[in-house]
């Protein structure tokens, strides 16, 4: 039988292993992003902005320009790069603790701005690096080390929907909670962060794409699990779908 | 070009930057430096650059981060409470080695303190502010006219060194008016920032990587000793200063930047009428600090002299200069107050006595 290739390394991913956990999705985030930009062959004018967390190697994984950025700044980084080289395809790639929390300010304004960046957004309800603290995206009663007891919301607070958060504004152009537990979410994030990069390759405004994503190591589950839990509990707090779209 | 115009100090150092070649502005409205952004913002579009005004501080240094790793020329201004806010921004700048230019038009301090000049920044433009071994070269003009001159110094400074640089004024300039040229300065020769910015991969045929992390230590500290040795390199070709009326039997050296060394210098000329023999060191970089002036001082002095809009920052600087040769005095006003001519002349008679 004639052997056929269907599926092959990125050409914009060097041929490494990633350093991540087990059960991880930040490697199956990475390749889709690698993917999409062999696709609409914009390597040699791709920027990215590395965040802060687990994912700050991410220049070791794909081959591109980079940043990297000071904790939550990614998209401040990203609007003057952006700004002084229209040309370039400028992304960032941002973790919970990194977008919602101490980088907030700058998400909300680079999107009310409607700079033409795109985030890729990886939410997994906890703080990964710094050793499972409770992030702003972490679920009601979900136990991590600062909510031992579980996530109560007369002490901390809900979990922020930071894609319909940004939906009330007008100026993004692309808005979608995607996920990459299963491979039939897989295909869906992959058309999202292609949109997304799309939106702003034909300046119709800035574009995230929120990523559900696991944490099995500081969950505390096994990666099948991690997987299952996500289906389970995230997506119910964390609906799958486009909230803004280009018009 | 050629021609004297009146101008708001604040007006004056953006426009200046303008000519410098600076295309981008990012910044935050905070007095007493309020007329750089506005100004900004009607003349960039003018000339084809961007004005962005940012959610904070903190978004703005980082701005500058992004443009500079571009390889654009860029600059920010702010006042005291809103440097502080960049400090973080500023360390990560420098150890990235990305050049920017950074205005700090001061105000009297601590904490939000009040909005009228002041020069209590010293410590923090000269030492720090951020964390980790960095420096900035600080510029700090005693005119307008000087102060254009040296906004322009700066872009070149900062690409020549990939270094930020700060220009170090206080409230009064950035709110006198003062009659002004632009005079187009001599063209240096400047290392291409294609080589490192990104945004040019195919152009230099491989990537770059704008980053400050490096999580193995003997890496992380080859890479401080080179900046260190960049340091060097700027306190051997970079340091400035003005020597005024420091005649070979000068018995009282005054030490002064900014609008406070103008006050020195009517000061000197009331002390001179009076046949005391004094005159000033002024620095015009507060880093790298200007220290040989101090160690060449004659035996005829008797006493040096700091004055200063803040209680004493440039003190330990003049010390360390000195060398405990002779007595080192300081007289300052502070929280928006200035010292006036009379002040001096009465502080530099007690300190000799007559």
């Amino acid at each position: 039988m004639k052997e056929v290739l269907i599926a092959e390394r990125p050409k914009s991913m060097y041929k490494v292993s990633t350093h991540y956990c087990p059960g991880c999705t930040h490697g199956i985030a990475h390749r889709l992003i690698a993917e999409v930009i062999d696709e609409l062959g914009i390597q040699d004018r791709a920027v990215g902005v590395a965040p802060v967390g687990c994912s700050v190697l991410i220049y070791n994984y794909i081959d591109l320009d980079w940043y990297e950025a000071a904790h939550g700044r990614a998209p401040a980084v990203a609007t003057a790069c952006k700004r002084a080289r229209p040309d370039l395809a400028v992304f960032t790639y941002q973790g919970d603790g990194d977008l919602a929390s101490i980088g907030m300010a700058e998400i909300v304004h680079a999107a009310n701005r409607g700079e033409r960046i795109s985030v890729i957004f990886i939410n997994n309800a906890i703080y990964g690096m710094t050793g499972g603290q409770m992030a702003p995206t972490t679920l009601l009663s979900q136990r991590t080390s600062t909510t031992p007891y579980g996530r109560d919301p007369k002490a901390s607070g809900y979990p922020i929907r930071v894609a319909e958060m940004l939906s009330t504004l007008a100026a993004p152009g692309y808005i979608a909670r995607v996920s990459v537990v299963k491979p039939k979410y897989v295909i869906k994030a992959k058309e999202a962060i292609k949109k997304a990069f799309l939106t702003q390759i034909e300046d119709k405004g800035f574009s995230l794409v929120e990523i559900l994503s696991t944490c099995p190591t500081n969950w505390g589950m096994s990666p099948v699990a991690a997987t299952n839990w996500v289906e389970e509990q995230m997506i119910p707090v964390f609906p799958l779908k486009e909230f803004k779209v280009p018009e | 070009m050629g021609e004297r115009v009146l101008m708001k100090g604040n007006e004056a150092l953006a426009e200046a930057a303008i000519q410098a070649g600076c295309r981008y502005f990012f910044g935050y409205p905070i007095t007493p430096q309020n007329e750089i952004p506005e100004y900004m913002s009607r003349r960039l579009p003018e000339v084809g650059g961007v004005y962005l005004q940012s959610e904070s501080e903190v978004a703005t240094i980082n701005m500058l981060f992004g443009a500079a790793g571009a390889g654009v020329r860029v600059m920010t201004s702010s006042s005291s409470p809103g440097i502080s806010l960049m400090s973080e921004g500023i360390s990560y700048i420098a150890g990235a080695e990305l050049p920017c230019v950074i205005m700090n038009v001061m105000r009297a301090g601590p904490g939000l303190g009040g909005i009228l000049p002041g020069q209590a920044d010293y410590f923090q433009a000269t030492r720090g502010g951020g964390h980790g071994d960095y420096r900035l070269l600080i510029l700090t003009p005693g005119t307008l006219q000087e102060a254009i001159d040296l906004v322009m110094k700066a872009f070149d400074l900062a690409d020549l060194y990939r270094n930020p640089v700060m220009v170090l004024v206080d409230g009064f300039m950035g709110q006198m008016m003062e009659a002004v040229e632009f005079k187009v300065p001599e063209k240096l020769e400047l290392p291409d920032k294609k080589e490192w910015a990104v945004g040019y991969r195919k152009e230099r045929g491989r990537r770059a990587i704008v980053k400050t992390l490096s999580l193995e230590p003997d890496p992380l500290e080859e890479h401080n000793r080179r900046l260190q040795e960049k340091y060097r390199r700027i306190e051997k070709n970079e340091v400035r200063h003005e020597s005024y009326m420091m005649d070979d039997d000068v018995e009282l050296v005054m030490v002064a930047y900014g609008t406070t060394s103008r006050i020195v210098r009517s000061s000197l000329k009331a002390l001179r009428a009076e046949g005391i023999k004094a005159g000033m060191v002024r620095p015009i970089t507060a880093w790298p600090f200007p220290y040989e002036p101090f160690k060449k001082l004659p035996p005829s002095v008797k006493s040096v002299l700091a004055v200063e809009m803040s209680c004493g920052q440039m003190v330990e600087d003049i010390k360390l200069g000195v060398a405990e040769r002779f007595p080192v005095h300081f007289y300052g006003r502070c929280g928006g107050n200035a010292p006036s001519v009379e002040e001096v002349v009465r502080a530099a008679k007690e300190i000799l006595g007559c």
